[in-house]
């Protein structure tokens, strides 16, 4: 398959994601961000957390990423992740209640160590949101519209 | 018949034994399914360890000049004087002998295999049942962990990595092995050492050689290193519970079998008994109408 991406994003529990007709990968590298088309040069990357988007024609998959690696090669994009999910497995209600919980807790202002925990719980509950977020107002263009999510 | 045992009471012991008989295939059954889920668990883990592991041995092979090897401390081999063991077990028993052996190796280990001095060992017990044989016979003990072979998962194994790292780094310990059960099949598991740290990195294939590295492969290696420890330990446990399962469900259909065979004899004896009471019954009527029919 000229011209197209095979992905893979593997944590050490399980195969999170797997596509062979991706036109571009965009993920959070530990640098910025990297876009990856097919042909891309042998390289491996540390990633930091974010979304990462794959691009399939006109449908766009997202995931979120927090922390691991990225290895490109003979047109095979590779994520060792830390901890990854697809947008739809994102738990939306719990990812808002983490977030409020984090907030309330930076606003209390007590020792730094709960400080720190709670700062990146924010970030990621911020993160998760985001992914879900966006999976459910960006339907894929000319396709079905997504079900609503599950109460 | 030496010992006259009532046909009521043989019943009794009949319906006892099948009791137990239902317990052992219940548990016979939970443990099959725990331990597909444990299989599958080391199937789908294999990807990632596999990625990992090839990442590892070709960076070491290229990013050293040795002394740069050196420099980092999860790879750093120093004569060794103490030495941290951790001992997998499983939390709860009847599992067959699969606590016995891993045990017998870990002792074996400290009392045979290595040359320090039991007081120069540290050890981690995973599992209940390392726990209490460690309290029980006075090993040293530092830290033990539970709750975490039965379905292990990365987020538990963290907390052991860290520990073992921190020791190894600051200097407290200058090797860590792990002592597990290694799932061969369900008829077969066998207990084995694994050195976790100083790190021997795999062998290279130098299929990497020309990458290009963000930010730049020192930094790359830095943190794959905590990443290959982490990997293990999870892979170790997973090859724990496995074997645990299987042990436990191997040991409990035995059990079921035993019973089983043990009620088929038991209403053997039941029938013989019912029998000779009846035919003592019989002769006893018979004996009074005989004795009826002498009177008259």
């Amino acid at each position: 398959m000229a011209g197209k991406l095979r992905v893979e994003v593997v944590t050490a529990e399980r195969l999170v994601y797997q596509v062979d007709d991706a036109d571009m990968v965009i993920a959070p590298g530990a640098e910025g961000t990297l876009g990856i088309l097919p042909r891309h040069a042998p390289l491996v990357s540390l990633l930091s957390m974010g979304e990462m988007r794959v691009k399939r024609g006109r449908e766009e998959d997202s995931l979120t990423i927090f922390g691991g690696f990225l290895e490109v090669a003979n047109n095979v994009v590779r994520v060792l992740a830390d901890v990854a999910e697809r947008a739809e497995e994102i738990d939306l209600a719990r990812a808002e209640e983490a977030r409020q919980r984090a907030l309330a807790r930076l606003r209390e202002r007590r020792a730094d160590i709960d400080r720190r925990r709670a700062e990146m719980a924010l970030r990621r509950s911020t993160i998760r949101i985001a992914v879900a977020r966006k999976r459910r107002a960006r339907p894929a263009p000319g396709g079905p519209p997504l079900p609503e999510a599950q109460p | 018949m030496p010992q006259a045992v009532t046909p009521r009471e043989i019943r009794r012991r009949i319906r006892s034994i099948k009791n137990t008989a239902q317990i052992t295939r219940a548990m016979e059954m939970v443990a099959a399914s725990k331990m597909r889920r444990a299989q599958q668990a080391v199937l789908a883990a294999r990807p990632y360890a596999e990625r990992i592991r090839a990442m590892l041995g070709d960076l070491a092979a290229m990013t050293s000049p040795q002394e740069e090897v050196r420099a980092f401390p999860l790879l750093q081999r120093r004569p060794i004087r103490r030495i941290q063991l951790i001992l997998v077990t499983s939390d709860r028993g009847l599992a067959g002998s699969l606590n016995t052996n891993v045990i017998r190796r870990a002792v074996d280990f400290m009392t045979r295999e290595r040359p320090e001095p039991l007081e120069n060992f540290d050890i981690v017990a995973v599992g209940r049942k390392g726990r209490d044989f460690l309290v029980r016979y006075g090993w040293p003990m530092v830290a033990e962990f539970t709750r975490i072979t039965d379905r292990p998962s990365i987020e538990a194994v963290r907390p052991l990595a860290e520990l073992a790292t921190q020791d190894f780094t600051t200097g407290r310990v200058d090797a860590v092995f792990v002592v597990y059960t290694h799932f061969i099949n369900t008829l077969k598991q066998e207990p084995r050492v694994l050195q976790l740290l100083p790190i021997e990195p795999p062998e290279g294939t130098g299929a990497i050689s020309d990458y290009i590295f963000e930010p730049d492969p020192v930094t790359v290696l830095e943190a794959l290193l905590p990443r290959f420890i982490e990997m293990q330990l999870y892979r170790v446990l997973l090859e724990a519970s496995a074997s645990e399962h299987s042990a436990r469900m191997v040991a409990m259909r035995n059990a079921t079998q035993n019973a089983l065979d043990l009620v088929a004899e038991l209403t053997l004896t039941y029938n013989k008994a019912r029998q000779a009471q009846i035919t003592r019954e019989v002769s006893e009527i018979a004996a009074g109408a005989n004795a009826l029919g002498a009177l008259q």
